[in-house]
């Protein structure tokens, strides 16, 4: 079995697409002599990916400074010594800092696991399987997607008050555990990268249809669903409308925390912004360390948009 | 394809027709009863999840809601009297009700379209044969991780109207502070600018997944015959993008419209939480809430995301039919 995902990966036609596209990039002169990248280029590239990281480093300037710095009105870059106070008195304050990110962590790790799991079965079965009422069912998924699920949060919540959930983390994690993006996302991209035959050959080998999901399937989504993985964290980790109302202080995830930190200390800018910057460094590690893969899964997963 | 040998097992790879009638003649062996009652029923066991989760937790809640918007109901009271479309009329008569949906367009407007616009250009940038190509794809998926909520407290200070940065970059060049969170446009464009923060890369990267999709010899042969980046862009980038875009075109708006986060949390302290001193930038949703939550009325406020439900789904169709008209007239040129 240990085989199979090599296969997967170096046969798939996905892999030979994008094999082709390199090849072809590198051999023809039109290509690489047209369409490389001059300074231009590089400059506009600069000023975006500025923009993109000039509030973290401002989250910080705040957050290294005191309330008098920012009522002064003085304009500066150069970060100041009150960095770690505010720290502490972050931790420190009526938020619950930490109980926040432990309910973030565990309603986010176990929404991205559910949703990367059910997806998969899901989409191996719409791209893979032939069952009656396929077409029909793999429509109305895409169809979901439409209906707006924040638009249900009044009888959501009588549902959640009902079942006696409110102030649960359950509240959000089981309307979050599969999603109709991730199943179209799954379908999509198995489509393309397990190819029909390495199912066969597992099913010749006396695989059942689970087993050849779990050894042939999970496998080759490896990619996509690592992506998969990562929006599903992040969507979850900065939800905060649902969270804020049926979640109370003790339950609340970061973004609820936040919001306390605002209302608690409406004009303490250091403090905010500290949190704020806090609240997104475990994402932030993640993405540093998993953005090449996840980077590289939405490449290959949008193939066909 | 040689190995498979019964047609049970091409089942799975949708072979053709001859899927077998029952061979009730020949006896199966358990095994093979088992695999063809496994290829039957499998396939709809692995999707039941996402239909029973939606079902409970999407469509239930959805449907619930046109019954709860028919009737008096108090969160914790419950159920009141049957009051039928009261509740939708008097939404329809409130002055707040179509401030906030102004407030919702102008902000959708001005941070979808720029955003979108954006984003197709970076995209188009990025696909080229760029040194450290993750690098910048990184960088610009960046704000991605950022929550909105925090995207709002660092943007309420930055466009703090006495002591922020942007005011104070202004005074600098001679221009008088711009009062982002007492009036209603500076307020929508301050608004605006965070969900752009927040989701330009965002549409750039699935934009640009999709440009790398195109074929590269249609961009050779354009370039024989002459055509310059700037047509090619056009001629052959964007009829072929015409999926993606409007995908990217639809969930922009399907979340836009329905912008609660930011506006929540904008503006520091003055007015923050009800969208502004005066509602200046109250959206359909803070209203929805502030309806439901505050002033205790599920039946009004299920009644507002019925009408948000409909303006999403109008919205939509224009947006879709819109898209459409505007890449293939893209193909023409």
């Amino acid at each position: 079995m240990t085989s199979i995902p090599a296969i997967a990966q170096s046969a798939g036609p996905g892999a030979a697409r994008a094999a082709a596209r390199r090849g072809a990039r590198k051999s023809s002169p039109f290509a690489s002599g047209e369409r490389k990248p001059g300074k231009l280029t590089y400059t506009i590239l600069s000023a975006f990916v500025l923009f993109s990281a000039f509030p973290f480093y401002w989250s910080f300037l705040i957050g290294s400074k005191d309330n008098d710095f920012v009522y002064s009105g003085e304009f500066t870059l150069i970060p100041g010594p009150n960095f770690l106070d505010n720290v502490k008195r972050v931790l420190e304050s009526d938020i619950n800092f930490w109980g926040a990110t432990l309910n973030s962590l565990i309603a986010a790790t176990s929404m991205s696991v559910s949703v990367v799991l059910l997806s998969t079965l899901a989409g191996f079965s719409f791209a893979k399987l032939r069952f009656k009422g396929r077409r029909g069912l793999l429509v109305s998924v895409i169809a979901t997607m439409a209906v707006p699920t924040q638009l249900g949060i009044v009888p959501l919540y009588l549902i959640m008050s009902k079942l006696d959930l409110q102030g649960n983390l359950l509240a959000i994690i089981l309307p979050g555990l599969v999603t109709a993006f991730g199943v179209f996302w799954m379908t999509q991209y198995l489509q393309d990268a397990l190819p029909d035959e390495l199912i066969d050959a597992a099913r010749v080998d006396g695989c059942n249809l689970i087993r050849t999901f779990w050894h042939v399937a999970m496998p080759a989504a490896r990619p996509a669903a690592a992506m998969l993985f990562l929006f599903t964290f992040v969507g979850s980790w900065t939800n905060y409308m649902w969270p804020s109302i049926i979640l109370d202080r003790a339950s609340g995830t970061l973004p609820v925390a936040l919001q306390g930190l605002q209302s608690q200390y409406y004009t303490d800018y250091p403090l905010i912004l500290t949190g704020a910057l806090l609240a997104t460094v475990p994402l932030l590690i993640i993405f540093i360390l998993a953005g090449k893969q996840l980077v590289a899964g939405i490449m290959a997963g949008a193939v066909k948009g | 394809m040689t190995v498979s040998t019964s047609s049970t097992r091409r089942a799975g790879t949708g072979g053709p027709a001859q899927v077998p009638a029952p061979q009730q003649a020949r006896r199966l062996g358990w095994g093979q009863r088992m695999s063809r009652f496994d290829l039957k029923v499998s396939p709809y066991l692995y999707i039941s999840p996402f239909f029973i989760l939606f079902g409970i937790f999407g469509l239930a809640p959805l449907l619930y809601t046109a019954y709860v918007a028919v009737h008096q109901w108090h969160p914790i009271g419950g159920k009141g009297e049957f009051v039928g479309l009261d509740n939708f009329t008097a939404i329809l008569q409130q002055d707040q009700f179509w401030n906030a949906v102004g407030n919702t367009f102008s902000i959708f407007l001005i941070s979808t379209v720029p955003q979108l616009i954006v984003a197709v250009f970076i995209a188009a940038v990025l696909d080229s044969n760029l040194r450290a190509g993750t690098f910048w794809r990184m960088g610009v998926l960046l704000p991605y991780v950022v929550a909105p909520v925090a995207v709002a407290l660092i943007f309420s200070n930055l466009f703090s109207e006495q002591f922020g940065l942007f005011n104070s970059l202004l005074g600098m060049i001679g221009i008088d502070p711009v009062p982002w969170s007492s009036d209603v446009i500076p307020s929508h464009i301050a608004i605006a600018t965070m969900v752009n923060f927040r989701w330009t890369g965002y549409n750039t990267l699935i934009l640009l997944a999709a440009m790398q999709a195109v074929p590269r010899d249609l961009y050779e042969a354009a370039t024989i015959d002459g055509a310059g980046r700037v047509r090619q862009f056009f001629a052959i980038t964007v009829p072929m993008l015409k999926a993606t875009i409007t995908f990217v075109v639809i969930t922009s708006t399907i979340g836009g419209l329905q912008i609660f986060d930011e506006a929540r949390m904008y503006g520091g302290g003055s007015g923050s939480g009800r969208g502004g001193p005066d509602g200046e930038w109250k959206t359909i949703t803070l209203y929805l809430w502030e309806v439901g939550w505050n002033s205790t009325n599920f039946g009004r406020a299920a009644a507002i995301a019925w009408l948000l439900f409909l303006l999403i789904l109008l919205v939509g169709v224009v947006n879709f039919l819109l898209t459409r008209r505007i890449s293939s007239q893209g193909g023409d040129r």
